[in-house]
């Protein structure tokens, strides 16, 4: 089995025992992004020296047994939303060419004192809108799987990465399925922490009340590791919780049995792939096979989850790419003999189709006679949202359903219907509405290609998310199939 | 003016204060804006870097409650930001965090006086926003090739006071914002200082028919950068608006701009054109719980305020409710009153000398009452030697105005008192004598070492002499006679 191939637990394990240094597997993984990066086009940069430079302060710290962490030695991947100090960090988008910012985000500080390797900023839909990767502003990201298909979005670019050996682990942005939607179709491990879980600080916003940063790795085991290394209250995000971290691996191995474990019917959607329910049916069976309960539930109000946050996150998007307007940084378009022409200028040249609409639909639903009949509704149907889960869970420990409704789709195919592509993150937008925590795990291949099963847990009860899918994975095979580019575990 | 009858004045005012923190209003930059380098305190937040988030200083919102208590106001027990949404180079965010519809505080009243009438104006909010940055042309605005933004003052917290259109003339608004920036300054939020910007203030100005309960069409004035500014501008205001409704025509809702070197007001910009903020609530923060322990806390903490302290003059000190309200107009002249008085001067005596001489002096120079050199003890001083003949009045006159314009005022005091003073030994010999008569006891005392009965002894003379010998040759005569 070659560096690149292996889960972050198994390469800690390596470099305590001095079998490998970092800088070997830093290495190794720079190989593969080498050999495979112009077929996935999953980085927009990659950071060698500053990989290489970590990855040897990482062999000193593993020679002399100095706070050595799980994480310390381990290559990892960014996605461009994090701001990483004195590196571009660009969202994806053009209007931020030429940024680097002079500070990094609390999770990436969090990451540079575990002493890990970061590998480089990984591509995304601008400002990360879009589930395909094709609404970035530099390239689409290819899916290692098949190269011809997406990778899902916004995180593709991480996604990709991991999928194809490009990065051992990565962080991604989840504010609709930004995280788990791309793991289900690249058959990743992508989790997405309860809201406030994960300090925002340092992330390039999209909707500040959706927003949330989390894992995509190998295996759940994986995603355990990284979470905990970026889990916890920042004083520099008040709407980072204090609630205490647990140890997200001492409750991993305890099994289902005797969990109860919801199915809300209403995830079984229109338009679902017979392929991709019928996958899903055949893990719920399984888990009640190890000992769960399973039951029907309802969510009532998930049809409108969709609706509500195309109003939520618009309004809030529109309100945070206001910055963007090219007199302290990034791209300026020049030439305006005025004020308003230079805003205008820069902001159209700057920002992509998806972005402006977006902007577009923001600004309407704030506006002036509109706010009480969009903003204030979806407002209203968030807290519907909200107690549908909490009455859930008076039921049940977890949910459990499809990530996305489909596997990867061919580049393009949806480029022209925006609600089409919308249609993508239908059943993985719930959870960021409603406060809760959601992770995606592989649940077997159609044609070739992955689908996610997604296990959603209460607020904060990361561990309880993590559980089941522990549980799930270690009774099958899934996970361990790789994509082409990856390559056999040999 | 003739106004006043055919037309009812409407004035409705909203004050920015910027509230005096160490940091700013979401991050730790400093709030000193005036002094520091361009551009020198500034951080990724109140730079609005893409990733950066506010946190909210505690400080800004106990000093918002504060004045809101100050000013009879309620204060709800939630609250929260909300982003007011706008483009401007001056605003790094695109949108400035204020409070749009749960303010920290609302309904309260502000009493004030004018010309010794009382007064009450409704306040409709307090609530909290972060200031903006500042730009600055090259030359006239539309000539510049360029403009620099500062934004070492974006971010510095900020409070607005939304008053009711409760107030019917200029001379009622300049006594509304008197009134309130001592307050301000009571309570050590604000400084109080307009002309460089850290208290601003924007009036709604409009007319209505007298006896009408409608309001009439409102124009906004902005740019009044002083109490005299402030009823000029309104004064001017009103004699335009009068000029067009006498003439038939239609005012517009709309901002003006006064121009104090010319003494108008200039259209800015019309309804039609008024800007569409897209309030929502701030989603990078938090709601907050105001806890009842937390205002109970700064209710208690809140110093005697002018109103009550004007109450205090009138029944303690006997003066009139003019002077009173003179006197209390500012902290720190209402301190030095009563320091003065404390020091055994007459109340009335030393209004007088402050709101007089004191104060013609300092206004002549533009000066605080806190920034003279003359201090309370120099002119409870100055009152014991006009009390006691030493000086004359006039003399007196002539002395304080000495004292005011030296930086130390303690040499032309002493010479004051020079001028007057006994020093000769022919003149003191039968003071001497008088008090060794009148007092056999302290002389026995002092004969007998007891060297405290001396000090009694120079006491009785000074007596005798109103304060007019000096003590030193007193002190030799008298050890030379009894010994």
């Amino acid at each position: 089995m070659r560096l690149f191939q292996r889960t972050i637990r198994d390469l800690h394990q390596m470099l305590i025992d001095r079998e490998i240094s970092s800088v070997e597997l830093t290495e190794s993984v720079m190989d593969q992004i080498q050999n495979v990066g112009d077929r996935t086009k999953a980085y927009l940069l990659v950071t060698n020296e500053l990989a290489l430079r970590q990855a040897r302060a990482a062999d000193d710290r593993l020679r002399s047994k100095r706070d050595v962490r799980p994480l310390t030695g381990i290559p990892i991947a960014l996605k461009d939303v994090l701001c990483v100090k004195d590196v571009a960090s660009t969202a994806g988008s053009k209007i931020l060419k030429g940024f680097t910012p002079p500070y990094s985000a609390t999770v990436v500080e969090r990451l540079e004192a575990e002493g890990a390797v970061f590998l480089g900023k990984t591509n995304c839909d601008e400002f990360a809108m879009g589930s395909s990767n094709e609404n970035s502003g530099y390239w689409p990201v290819h899916n290692p799987w098949a190269l011809d298909r997406v990778p899902g979005g916004s995180s593709g670019g991480s996604a990709a990465a991991v999928a194809s050996g490009e990065a051992i682990c990565a962080l991604g942005s989840d504010t609709g399925g930004s995280i788990r939607q791309p793991a289900a179709l690249t058959g990743i491990v992508g989790f997405k922490p309860t809201y406030g879980r994960v300090s925002r600080y340092g992330l390039i916003a999209f909707a500040s009340s959706l927003d949330q940063i989390g894992p995509m790795t190998r295996d759940v085991a994986d995603s355990a590791v990284l979470l905990q290394a970026i889990a916890g209250h920042d004083p520099r995000d008040s709407t980072s919780s204090s609630n205490p971290v647990p140890d997200y691996l001492a409750s991993l191995r305890e099994g289902v049995k005797g969990m109860r474990l919801g199915v809300p019917k209403e995830y079984f959607v229109a338009g679902m792939e017979p392929a991709v329910e019928q996958s899903i049916r055949d893990a719920i069976r399984l888990l009640e096979q190890q000992g769960a309960a399973i039951e029907e539930v309802s969510l009532p109000h998930s049809d409108v989850a969709l609706p509500a946050y195309y109003i939520i996150a618009p309004a809030e998007a529109s309100s945070n790419l206001a910055r963007y307007d090219g007199t302290r940084y990034g791209f300026q378009a020049g030439g305006g003999h005025n004020l308003i022409e230079e805003y205008m200028a820069t902001r159209q040249q700057g920002f992509g189709a998806e972005v402006k609409r977006r902007i577009m639909l923001g600004t309407y639903a704030l506006s002036s006679g509109y706010y009480d009949a969009y903003y204030l509704q979806a407002q209203k149907v968030r807290t519907l949202i909200i107690e549908d889960f909490q009455q859930a869970f008076t039921k049940v420990d977890a949910l459990l359903g499809a990530t996305s409704p489909t596997v990867a789709f061919p580049l393009g195919a949806k480029t022209q219907d925006p609600v089409a592509m919308y249609l993508n993150d239908i059943i993985t937008i719930p959870a960021n509405l409603g406060n809760v925590c959601g992770i995606s795990v592989p649940c077997g291949l159609a044609d070739g290609l992955p689908i996610g099963l997604q296990v959603i847990a209460p607020g904060f009860r990361e561990d309880t998310a993590l559980r089941v899918a522990y549980a799930f994975e270690t009774a099958t095979e899934f996970h361990k199939a790789s994509s082409p580019l990856m390559g056999a575990a040999a | 003016m003739s106004v006043a009858t055919r037309y009812e004045v409407v004035v409705g005012l909203e004050v920015h204060a910027q509230v005096l923190t160490e940091s700013k209003m979401f991050c730790g930059c400093s709030t000193d804006y005036l002094t520091a380098p361009p551009n020198a305190n500034t951080c990724p937040v109140c730079l609005g870097l893409p990733g950066s988030l506010p946190v909210i200083n505690r400080r800004a919102v106990e000093a918002t409650i504060r004045t809101a208590l100050a000013l009879n106001c309620e204060i709800p027990e939630f609250s929260k930001f909300d982003r007011k949404n706008y483009f401007y180079p001056d605003l790094p965010k695109g949108y400035q965090i204020s409070q749009y519809d749960l303010p920290f505080s609302r309904h309260g009243h502000l009493d004030f006086d004018v010309k010794g009438e009382p007064h009450r104006c409704g306040i409709t909010r307090v609530h909290l926003e972060e200031d903006t940055g500042k730009l600055l042309h090259e030359g006239a605005i539309h000539e510049s090739q360029a403009s620099l933004v500062n934004f070492n003052r974006a971010g510095v917290p900020l409070m607005e006071i939304v008053s009711e259109p409760d107030l019917r003339s200029a001379d009622e608004a300049r006594e509304y914002v008197m009134r309130l920036r001592a307050i301000l300054q009571y309570i050590g939020v604000n400084n109080g200082d307009m002309e460089s910007g850290q208290l601003r203030c924007d009036a709604n100005v409009s007319l209505r028919p007298a006896g009408q309960s409608e309001l009439g069409t409102k124009v906004e004035i902005k740019n009044m950068n002083s109490f005299r500014a402030i009823h000029r501008a309104i004064e001017y205001e009103v004699e335009r608006q009068t000029e067009v409704l006498d003439g038939g025509g239609r005012l517009t809702q709309e901002t003006r701009g006064w121009n104090d070197a010319r003494g108008l007001t200039i259209s800015q910009r019309t309804k039609e054109f008024a800007e569409d903020y897209r309030y929502f609530p701030e989603p990078d923060l938090p709601p907050l719980d105001v806890s009842r322990m937390w205002v109970d806390e700064i209710r208690a903490s809140l110093p005697e305020l002018p109103a009550a302290r004007r109450e205090r003059f009138i029944t303690t000190y006997g003066l009139t409710p003019y002077d009173a309200s003179l006197l209390t107009s500012t902290r720190p002249m209402a301190q030095f009153f009563e320091e003065t008085v404390r020091l055994g001067a007459p109340a009335k005596t030393s209004a007088n000398w402050i709101l007089g001489d004191f104060s013609r002096l300092l206004n002549a120079d533009l000066r605080e009452i806190q920034d003279a050199s003359v201090k309370p003890a120099h002119l409870q001083e100055l009152i014991a030697l006009i009390d006691s003949g030493v000086i004359s009045g006039k003399m007196a006159k002539q002395t304080f105005e000495a004292m005011y314009r030296a930086s130390d005022p303690a040499p032309a005091l002493a010479e004051a008192k020079g001028l007057s003073q006994i020093s000769g030994d022919a003149e003191l010999a039968g003071l001497v004598d008088q008090v060794i008569a009148e007092n056999a006891k302290s002389v026995a005392d002092f004969k007998a070492g007891k060297a405290q009965a001396l000090k009694f002894l120079i006491g009785q003379a000074m007596k005798l002499s109103k304060g007019r010998a000096n003590p030193q040759r007193l002190d030799a005569l008298l050890r030379e006679k009894i010994s």
